[in-house]
């Protein structure tokens, strides 16, 4: 089974590999980095890498100026929210499918993915249409409607794959032994399929915080999100780059950790169960 | 298994999801193709209160007509098809790297798929201004280092540069695919091609090419699908100046901008009739999986 790997091919594997990582991790780290700088020191040619003054200025400066907490609040409470009830109408579903297949089961899935297919600007004046009648414009509530319509088709596959997995004669044993349906669903179904729903959570998040149609054209100054705050860094000023940085490492660190925890579930929740 | 009872059980239990799906798709949907069918000019007065004049065809043959229709095709399949050839073929090299024995795998991987959780905007403004800044960029010093003239990067080369921060978005998703493909190999059958002699580049082309053909073709088709609405990167670098202009950043700004809402909804009849042409495949693949 084991192939012998000699250590000099190990080596340049792994020399290859780190410098390949590096490069194409670099804009994330040059960005971490300049938002520490001062603004002199972030245009410096040439460029700094690391001796420079450390100083948390630009942060400061960031948040006094366009209240960072409140984007960073309203990204919260869309992406979570957004994502709590997409699970709540989904587990039922994709539950459902899973363990009482019927023949039409393959073909609602389908016509789910579909949905998912259509694209957003087709869809864009009736929604913003809709949203000044209903008054949603600009508002959280219309946000995490949107961001859990346009994300409830992954989480149902997602959950539907998870639940697949779970064998049916667990099930099957716990009915002859007389359990209820209700308890068949407490105290076997979640303890199994928990781990699956929380992969699919945290997949979901991600694609709440980074989505950048929808929170661009449906959101002013209240309910912005930090994809808006960000985008109002477009128009150049002046030197701004260390302050631009400061804001783009607030607005990508919460997520960049939270991927690097789910980076396997990526693959099984953006390929709707295509590739595993 | 199932009885009567559970069975209807069941369709209670899915009925939210697809009741919600269903409106979320008809009712936007039946107003984009009523809109597109109307004269709709929200500044001079037309609202759908006071009803709206029905034009027929025109705004479809108008859309297809203006100058500006053709080029944003083009544009949004040179994007479309730059980002794909280059994430694919990027990225079966970068999944075959991974691969490899080595130490700090598990640092590289998350090393790589980084950029994939970064935000479209947050990437698209460091690549513009950090990057991509003709007088401070970090590429113009690198320019001027090697004695070279900078370059206007969005202006000059403004489709490059977007295919060079989408692309640098979407390596990892290719990637991250590609190499979970890699992965589900059989090893031994390539250490029985191996040991009958056959070369690393043979290998590749009989064995691990085919046996990743599925993951790349759903590859090529999930990125079609976020490719041809790509939005925030046009919105925030060049705002469509310059050439970048794509359908969707075109049928945005006939909606948005000029107000145009009939002819804008035209347009995305244009796009959805796209989209759906290319979510045919997807389906068909994602289908027969279902099956197994």
């Amino acid at each position: 089974m084991a192939r012998n790997i000699t250590t000099r091919r190990k080596t340049i594997n792994t020399t290859a590999a780190w410098m390949v990582g590096l490069l194409i991790f670099f804009p994330i780290l040059w960005t971490i980095l300049t938002s520490f700088k001062t603004e002199a020191q972030a245009i410096n040619d040439p460029p700094i890498f690391l001796f420079f003054d450390w100083t948390l200025e630009n942060y400061a400066v960031v948040q006094g100026r366009s209240d960072y907490m409140r984007y960073l609040m309203n990204s919260v409470i869309i992406a979570i929210g957004s994502t709590i009830i997409g699970i709540v109408i989904a587990v039922p579903a994709a539950w459902s499918m899973a363990f009482v297949p019927s023949k039409r089961t393959k073909d609602i899935l389908l016509w789910m993915l579909s949905t998912k297919m259509l694209p957003a600007v087709g869809v864009l004046y009736p929604i913003y249409l809709l949203f000044i009648q209903l008054g949603l414009l600009d508002s959280r509530t219309g946000l995490v409607i949107i961001l859990m319509l346009i994300n409830l088709p992954i989480i149902v596959w997602m959950l539907y794959t998870y639940f697949r997995e779970i064998p049916g004669e667990i099930l099957e044993a716990a009915r002859m032994d007389g359990a209820t349906l209700r308890n068949e669903i407490i105290y076997v179904l979640t303890p199994m399929a928990l781990p699956g729903i929380a992969s699919t959570i945290l997949l979901n998040i991600i694609l709440a915080w980074n989505e950048a149609f929808w929170t661009l054209n449906l959101t002013a100054a209240k309910a912005g999100p930090l994809t808006a705050f960000i985008a109002s860094y477009s128009s150049p000023e002046g030197l701004f780059f260390a302050k631009l940085s400061a804001a783009s490492t607030m607005a990508i660190a919460p997520i960049l950790i939270l991927g690097w925890f789910s980076q396997k579930q990526l693959v099984r929740g953006l390929t709707f169960g295509a590739v595993k | 298994m199932a009885t009567q009872h559970s069975r209807s059980a069941a369709r209670l239990m899915m009925a939210p999801a697809v009741i919600v799906l269903l409106g979320w798709m008809l009712v936007p949907l039946s107003m984009t193709l009523f809109f597109s069918f109307k004269k709709y000019l929200p500044l001079r007065g037309d609202s759908v209160a006071n009803g709206l004049d029905w034009v027929g065809f025109a705004n479809y043959t108008r859309f297809v007509g203006s100058s500006s229709f053709w080029p944003s095709v083009q544009a949004t399949l040179i994007i479309v098809g730059g980002v794909l050839v280059i994430t694919v073929i990027l990225g079966i090299l970068l999944a075959l790297l991974l691969d490899q024995p080595m130490w700090g795998q598990g640092i590289v991987r998350i090393l790589v798929i980084s950029p994939f959780f970064v935000m479209p905007t947050v990437s698209a403004l460091v690549w513009k201004n950090m990057f991509m800044d003709p007088v401070n960029g970090i590429l113009a010093h690198l320019f001027k280092f090697f004695g070279a003239e900078p370059v206007q990067w969005l202006s000059q080369a403004s489709m490059e540069s977007i295919i060079m921060i989408v692309s640098w978005q979407w390596l990892p998703f290719a990637t991250l695919i590609l190499l979970t493909a890699i992965q589900s190999l059989d090893s031994e059958q390539l250490e029985a091609a191996e040991m009958d002699g056959a070369p690393t580049l043979k290998r590749f082309w009989f064995i691990i090419l085919p046996h990743m053909s599925r993951a790349i073709t759903v590859v090529i088709l999930i990125q079609t699908i976020f490719l041809l609405s790509i939005f925030a990167e046009i919105f925030v670098t060049t705002a469509g100046a310059f050439g970048t202009k794509t359908l969707t950043y075109l049928i945005f700004q006939r909606v948005l901008e000029s107000q145009n809402v009939g002819l804008g909804s035209a347009g995305g009849v244009y796009a959805i009739i796209l989209a759906n042409i290319v979510a045919i495949f997807l389906m068909r693949i994602v289908g027969k999986n279902l099956d197994t």
